[in-house]
């Protein structure tokens, strides 16, 4: 913006060619390493086991083996991780945003005792880290035998603060007028809100889906936490298993990997504003 | 459920107790209380019980059937070498991924903003795209990239320079910059657009009287664009420290447990290692609670810092 003033063409253009090289350069190095993932995705592990990723390699060496492996007998362990990062972060997406879409939004529309109360909580408990209540959290999890369950790992997302601080941003911009008109058709509070106010809500609940679904589908430390036995863990945790140097699992590993962030990357592509929305919301306050 | 609030005078007498009750429920007065019901009930139950609890653990000796409080003993229990070791660790790492995130999260800013670079947009997204990744599936492939053997990539660009091959994983500094560049690689673009976001609310005309001051493009860098940026850098320096004094994952993808001489034990893995892994519930209930202690001041110390509090 500031430099459109400057009408040294000349000069200008030379800036223009310079930086925009050198932002494809960056791009490229910031590239890099998914680039790499691919190509060794394609590559023999006892390759990437003797020498690590080299820079340079035998182009004739690239084969499907790895995926032709994970799709067979082999990668059913695999394809169980990936069930079960599916099926939590699905559960997670629909019970989340249904309750945090609730409180985010009574927050915004109603005056009532305890709302300035209520918003504060959710600001402190965003300041907390998660880290601290871990122990006592865990310690619940045994007391309640819930531990390597699904129910262990969503139980302490289910109302997301971070959530609840968006919706209620969110609604605070939706027309008032809409409700009472509602109202004196007869609509109760509830009817307001999941039949003419939620709808209006749409980007919101996208992001927040994304944001959501995102952050269960790579949660790693409170899911290592509370899993145990190898067909309940989710994605992160079963990867990380197949890490050790010594693994003989890493095709298992690198077409893995590759086959959990694609789908990622695919929906990236098509949802773009919403994932950018959903992942920068500590920014909506400005 | 609305048909119920309709106020029939033709309701026949047995209904009219559940359309009382249903009328309470479905009051102006009751219904924000029903909507923000999810957040009490798993406020007490998830959030402030756990936190009385992380105190009250922080005291006592947990063993599986029998609990016993032992004072302050797990708190002098901290003072020890490994304690202080993820302490400088954590600590050296928070100073360097927030100066990262940044410098040049808002250097890029500020170009992609500007009309001088093209195809921005696809700058953008793709810098966003390391985010997408989780940390286990991004170091994976550092692990690969920053491999001991010579011909492993990072060894074969340094060696490009004439320096000899890293043993990456193996060496403090070298461990630590393999955390440090892992975080920074997949928050860069996240921070970007925070930034991007932040230059949006620059007043136009700040730049238009800066225009006729003469103002060199630097000198309206300096002068109007990084002022401008004062609460995005606060914002995104303050997220910084928070998840830098909270990471785990950065040192579990390249050492699992347990790192040569502790190189990248962090406190997050040290409440995990003692907490989960030696199951001693309360002990790594008191490292938790100096950790949101060290949290809280060195965050205050920050917003002073910066002057956050000065200015609304």
């Amino acid at each position: 913006m500031a430099q459109e003033n400057l009408d040294v063409h000349k000069k200008n253009r030379f800036y223009k060619i310079l930086l925009t090289m050198l932002f494809f350069i960056i791009t490229i190095v910031v590239l890099f390493p998914i680039i790499s993932l691919l190509g060794a995705s394609l590559r023999p592990p006892s390759d990437l086991m003797r020498s690590g990723l080299t820079l340079f390699f035998n182009l004739s060496d690239l084969n499907f083996n790895n995926y032709l492996s994970i799709f067979s007998e082999n990668g059913s362990q695999y394809w169980r991780w990936y069930i079960n990062s599916l099926a939590i972060s699905g559960i997670l997406i629909v019970l989340s945003l249904f309750f945090s879409s609730m409180v985010g939004y009574a927050l915004a529309v109603y005056r009532f005792k305890g709302n300035r109360l209520i918003f504060l909580l959710v600001l402190f408990i965003l300041m907390v880290p998660f880290e601290i209540l871990m122990l006592p959290l865990y310690q619940m999890m045994i007391n309640l035998d819930l531990i390597n369950t699904y129910f262990a790992v969503i139980l302490p997302l289910i109302v997301a603060p971070i959530a609840v601080f968006f919706f209620r941003q969110y609604a605070v911009g939706l027309p008032k007028e809409l409700m009472e008109s509602a109202r004196m058709d007869g609509c109760s509070e509830y009817g307001i809100f999941f039949r003419i106010m939620a709808p209006l809500m749409g980007p919101s609940f996208a992001a927040m889906a994304i944001l959501q679904g995102l952050t269960s589908w790579n949660n790693f430390l409170w899911p290592l936490v509370v899993l145990r036995s190898n067909d309940m863990f989710t994605l992160p945790i079963g990867l990380a298993t197949l890490i050790t140097p010594y693994g003989n699992n890493y095709e298992l590993l690198f077409a893995g990997s590759v086959l959990t962030i694609i789908p990622i990357i695919v929906l990236f592509l098509f949802f773009q504003r919403f994932f950018i929305s959903g992942l920068t919301v500590g920014g909506v306050k400005g | 459920m609305e048909g119920s609030t309709s106020t029939n005078t033709n309701t026949p007498p047995k209904r009219v107790r559940s359309s009382i009750w249903s009328r309470f429920l479905t009051s102006k007065k009751i219904a924000p209380y029903v909507f923000v019901m999810p957040f009490i009930i798993s406020f007490l139950a998830l959030f402030f019980y756990p936190m009385i609890q992380a105190f009250n653990m922080s005291f006592q000796q947990v063993l599986p059937g029998q609990v016993t409080y032992v004072g302050l003993s797990n708190y002098e229990r901290l003072l020890n070498p490994t304690f202080y070791r993820a302490l400088t660790n954590t600590s050296v790492y928070v100073v360097f991924t927030v100066v990262i995130l940044v410098v040049f999260p808002a250097l890029f800013a500020v170009f992609l903003n500007s009309r001088i670079v093209k195809f921005r947009n696809f700058f953008k997204a793709a810098l966003f795209v390391p985010a997408l990744t989780s940390v286990i599936v991004a170091g994976v492939i550092f692990r690969m990239i920053f491999g001991e053997t010579e011909a492993a990539v990072a060894n074969e660009i340094i060696g490009f320079f004439g320096i000899a091959p890293i043993d990456w994983q193996y060496g403090s500094i070298s461990g630590m910059f393999l955390m440090v560049i892992l975080c920074c690689w997949r928050w860069m673009g996240v921070n970007i657009l925070y930034f991007l976001a932040g230059l949006q609310n620059v007043p136009h005309e700040l730049y238009e009287a800066a225009d006729i001051d003469g103002a060199s493009a630097f000198q309206k860098l300096l002068y109007v664009t990084i002022p401008s940026l004062k609460p995005v850098i606060i914002f995104v320096s303050t997220i910084s420290i928070i998840n830098g004094f909270r990471m785990f994952e950065e040192s579990y993808v390249f050492w699992e447990g347990s790192s040569p001489g502790n190189i990248g034990l962090t406190v997050v893995g040290y409440i995990y290692r003692e907490g989960v892994s030696q199951n001693d519930l309360g002990f790594g209930a008191a490292i938790g609670v100096v950790l949101m202690l060290v949290i809280f001041i060195i965050s205050v110390l920050q917003l002073k810092f910066v002057g956050a509090f000065k200015e609304d």
